[in-house]
C-alpha cells in the first residue's frame, strides 16, 4: 500500500470511531492497515512524524490518536 | 513556614528510616533560599505544592494525579510520562508534573561530574527531585512542565551525550550489572552487549509498537544483581559449560579459618568456626559436592550453577572458563495474573560480538509477540496462553530436557504427528499381534 493511501485509510477509520474512542492501540492500527506489525510500524512512525497522529502514554502503555483530538487534548496543549 | 500544613506526611518522618518527606522538605527549603541564584524555569515552590497535594491525597484516600498524557519530545513515543494534577488551582506548582526517564549509564557507572551536571540541569529546568534508579534501571527526573521537555532533551543529548530511556509499550531501557568491569563472577561482558543492543534497537526503544512493555536485563552470573530472572521479558544470565575451578589449597585455608568465608561479609557476629560441610556441601541444591580427606569434589554434571559455593569461598572456587549465558524468557512483576519468573529458553549461548545468534532469537520472539500478543499482554502471559511449545516453534529452537521442569509438568512438550515416524495411524492387525483387546 502506498503511504498516501495508508494515511487516508487510517484517518478515515479513526475519524469514524471518534464518537466512542479517541485513543487506539498500535494493534488497532496494524489491523486497519491490514499489515504485519513491523510493516505497519513504518507507516505509523511516518504519520506521527508528519503530525497526523500523536502518541499518548500512561507511562506503562502507549496509544495513538489523531492529533488534537480527545478529552485531554484541550487541557494539554498549553499555549 | 511551610506553604501547606502536612500533619499526615510529617508522621512519616517519625519512623526509624530515612524519609522521602524529609528529602522533599529539604529540597523545598533549598529552592526557597536559592543560594546559588538559579533562574528556576518551573515554579520555585514545586516541592511545597507536591507535599500539599500528597497530603490531600492521604486525606481523601484517593490520587489527585490524572492518568497519562500526550506529552513527549519530538520523534519519541517514550521517555516522558505526562502527569497532570487535578487540583491545579490549589497546587499550581504541580499543575504539570511530568516524569522524564533518563537512560542510565551501563552498569550504573558514572562520575560525580556527570551526576552534578544532571542535577544542575534538573534544578534549573525541573523540580530537582530525582529517583535513582527506577525499577527498570533509569535515572528518573520527577516533575517538570511541558515547555521544558524539549529544552531538557536538547541539553541532555547535545551537552551530556545522554539519551532518554524507554517507557510505555516500548523496549524499556536495557539494564545490566557491573559485570566484568569489576566483578570476577561475570561470565560475559554485560556492558558490551547491553550497549550494543541499546544502539541496535533504538527504534524499538523510542517508538512504541509493542503490545506492552518489553525488558532486557543482563546479569553477568546467576547471582542476578539486576534481578533479570524476576523482571525481564528476556533475561541474559551468565553461566559456564565446563567445570568450576577448584583451588584445593584455598579450600583448606577456608576450612582452617585462614580465609574468611563470604569474602568477609556477615563477620559482625560470631557465627562459630566455618563448617564447610554444613555451610557449603549440605546447602548445595543439587547435592553434587562432597568434602572428603581434605579434598572438595564437585560433580559438575549435576551442578546447576547456583553460585552458592562460589559466593562462600570465592578464593577457592571460580567460575568455569567456557563461558556464555542462558536466555530465560517471560518474567514479570505481578500486575496481571501474578508474578512470574523467567523460563529457560536457551540453556547456553556464547556472548560474542556481533551477537547475531542472540539477535535472531530476540527478533523471532518479537515477531511472534507483536503478531499474537493482545494489548497489554506481556510475553510471559502469551507464553502461558499459547504454550511454551509454540514459543519453541516460533524461535526455531528444539525442545531439550532443560525445558522441562520435571516430567509431565509445565512446560509439557507434545509430539506432533509429522514428527513421529509413520504418523499416529497404526496398522491395527500388527498392533493386535502384541496386545490383546
Ligand atoms: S550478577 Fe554476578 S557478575 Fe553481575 S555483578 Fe552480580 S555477582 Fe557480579
Ligand atoms: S554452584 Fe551451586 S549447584 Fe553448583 S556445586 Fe556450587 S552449590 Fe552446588
Amino acid at each position: 500500500m502506498e503511504y498516501e493511501e495508508a494515511k487516508t485509510k487510517v484517518v478515515e477509520e479513526l475519524t469514524k470511531k471518534q464518537k466512542t474512542k479517541s485513543k487506539f492501540y498500535f494493534n488497532d492500527l496494524s489491523k486497519i492497515l491490514e499489515m504485519k506489525p513491523r510493516e505497519a510500524k513504518k507507516i505509523v512512525n511516518k504519520l506521527v512524524e508528519e503530525g497526523v497522529l500523536e502518541y499518548w502514554s500512561s507511562g506503562s502503555t502507549s496509544m495513538y490518536g489523531l492529533k488534537g483530538t480527545g478529552k485531554q487534548a484541550g487541557a494539554e496543549h498549553e499555549g | 513556614m511551610a506553604k501547606h500544613e502536612t500533619p499526615l506526611l510529617d508522621q512519616l518522618e517519625t519512623g526509624p528510616w530515612p524519609s522521602f518527606v524529609t528529602d522533599l522538605k529539604r529540597e523545598a527549603e533549598s529552592r526557597a533560599k536559592n543560594e546559588k541564584g538559579i533562574e528556576y524555569q518551573i515554579p520555585q515552590d514545586v516541592c511545597e505544592d507536591l507535599l500539599g497535594v500528597l497530603e490531600l491525597s492521604f486525606k481523601h484516600g484517593r490520587t489527585h494525579w490524572k492518568h497519562g498524557g500526550i506529552v513527549g519530545v519530538f520523534g519519541y513515543g517514550g521517555g516522558v510520562i505526562g502527569r497532570y494534577c487535578d487540583q491545579p488551582e490549589q497546587f499550581p506548582g504541580v499543575a504539570h508534573f511530568h516524569t522524564m526517564r533518563i537512560n542510565q549509564p551501563g552498569g550504573k557507572f558514572y562520575t560525580t561530574e556527570y551526576l552534578k551536571d544532571l542535577c544542575d540541569l534538573w534544578e534549573f529546568r525541573g523540580s530537582g527531585i530525582t529517583n535513582m534508579h527506577g525499577s527498570t534501571g533509569d535515572i528518573i527526573f520527577l516533575g517538570t512542565t511541558t515547555p521544558q521537555l524539549e529544552e531538557i532533551f536538547y541539553e541532555l543529548t547535545h551537552k551530556y551525550n545522554q539519551d532518554l530511556g524507554g517507557s510505555g509499550s516500548n523496549l524499556r531501557t536495557p539494564s545490566d550489572c557491573i559485570g566484568s568491569a569489576r566483578c570476577e563472577y561475570s561470565c560475559y561482558d554485560t556492558q558490551a552487549i547491553c550497549y550494543t543492543l541499546t544502539q541496535e534497537y533504538q527504534d524499538e526503544l523510542h517508538r512504541p509498537a509493542f503490545p506492552y512493555k518489553f525488558k532486557f536485563k543482563f546479569d553477568g552470573c546467576p547471582n542476578c544483581c539486576v534481578a533479570s530472572i524476576a523482571r525481564a521479558d528476556i533475561s541474559f544470565i551468565g553461566t559456564w559449560r565446563d567445570d568450576i575451578r577448584i583451588d584445593q589449597e584455598a579450600v583448606k585455608a577456608y576450612v582452617g579459618q585462614e580465609l574468611k568465608p563470604n569474602g568477609g561479609s556477615h563477620t559482625g557476629r560470631d557465627w562459630g568456626p566455618f563448617d564447610i560441610q554444613k555451610e557449603v556441601v549440605d546447602l548445595c541444591p543439587t547435592k553434587c559436592m562432597k568434602y572428603e580427606n581434605d579434598k572438595l569434589a564437585i560433580n559438575n554434571k549435576e551442578c546447576t550453577r547456583c553460585m552458592h559455593c562460589i559466593n562462600v569461598m570465592p578464593r577457592a572456587l571460580r567460575i568455569g572458563n567456557d563461558r556464555g549465558c542462558s536466555l530465560l524468557v517471560g518474567a514479570k512483576a505481578p500486575i496481571l495474573d501474578g508474578a512470574q519468573m523467567g523460563s529457560l529458553l536457551v540453556p547456553f549461548i556464547k556472548v560474542e560480538e556481533p551477537y547475531d545468534e542472540i539477535k535472531e532469537v530476540i527478533e523471532a520472539i518479537w515477531d511472534w509477540w507483536m503478531e499474537e500478543g493482545k494489548n497489554r499482554e506481556r510475553l510471559g502471559e502469551l507464553i502461558k496462553r499459547q504454550g511454551f511449545q509454540k514459543l519453541l516453534e516460533m524461535t526455531n529452537i528444539k525442545p531439550v530436557a532443560q525445558h522441562v521442569q520435571e516430567p509431565r509438568t509445565n512446560p509439557y512438550i507434545f509430539w506432533k504427528e509429522d514428527e513421529v515416524e509413520g504418523g499416529f495411524e497404526r496398522d491395527i492387525n500388527e498392533f493386535r499381534k502384541y496386545h490383546q483387546r
